[in-house]
């Protein structure tokens, strides 16, 4: 059962990411050019998914457990670590260069170009030497 | 404003928040993608299929909406080899110690008022902005 909504849920993100045009690269540099010609589209699809995602979560997270698991798996550290300050800097740097987040990355291997594959595995390679750090 | 899309985006946003919305109902947990992924890097017994599936559900959804045409007709993504791989690599490495992604922190950090979150957001944010300002107008 989980499989299937988890499934399920990648299947609607993948749409949203989609219908929201996210999984253009040229569409978030574009939003991420702000001293250019600018194209504020993803500040309405991180509205958006915030509006909806912090209501629900309001009345998930007031329950004592989700519907498949025993448990929440949130996040316990609260404190603004180097890793973090560094960890988002170096990611910034990476989105900026390409346009390219994990999300939309994996979506977009719906277009079947090469280059999307090459990102994803330095991608991967990037991820496995950072869990280790 | 070139290619200001409101409605799709809008439509598109509201997805991806319920998306994460079943997720954390569902399985209770945080809908980053570097970090789904990042667990498939080392597959723990009972943790990795429904990070498999996610995965998976992500390209049917893209494909699901390019047949039924409300995708972009194409993407445009750089030429260039080694800035997809340094791209990519800062991109996994930076997510991997800075504990997620625009989704991660993003949607659902910042819709917990996660302050890491929205430290972690406000930094990727400004520098992939100042990323683009500086490779597009220097």
């Amino acid at each position: 059962m989980k499989s299937l909504s988890s499934l399920a849920c990648g299947i609607i993100f993948g749409l949203g990411l989609a219908v929201s045009g996210m999984i253009n690269p040229a569409k978030v540099l574009a939003f991420l050019d702000l001293f250019g010609d600018w194209d504020p589209s993803l500040l309405l699809v991180m509205g958006g998914a915030m509006a909806v995602t912090a209501l629900s979560y309001r009345f998930i997270l007031r329950r004592p457990m989700p519907l498949l698991d025993g448990a929440f798996h949130i996040p316990e550290k609260t404190g603004i670590d180097r890793r973090l300050v560094i960890g988002a800097g170096l990611f910034g740097l990476g989105w900026g260069l390409v346009g390219l987040c994990p999300g939309p990355a994996v979506a977009s291997l719906a277009y079947g170009e090469s280059g999307t594959v090459i990102f994803i595995i330095a991608l991967l390679a990037g991820l496995a030497v950072g869990r280790r750090l | 404003m070139e290619g200001f899309t409101p409605i799709s985006s809008l439509l598109g946003g509201l997805l991806i928040g319920l998306a994460a919305a079943l997720f954390m109902g569902f399985l209770g947990r945080i809908c980053g993608v570097s970090g789904i992924l990042s667990g498939l890097m080392a597959p723990v017994k009972g943790d990795w299929d429904w990070r498999l599936t996610f995965i998976i559900g992500l390209v049917l959804g893209a494909l699901a909406a390019r047949g039924l045409n409300i995708a972009p007709e194409e993407i445009t993504l750089s030429p260039s080899l080694p800035l997809l791989i340094i791209g990519g690599l800062l991109v996994g490495l930076g997510t991997a110690v800075g504990s997620g992604c625009t989704s991660g922190h993003g949607v659902c950090g910042m819709s917990r008022f996660s302050l890491r979150s929205l430290v972690a957001t406000l930094i990727f944010m400004g520098v992939a902005v100042a990323t683009v300002t500086v490779v597009r107008h220097f």
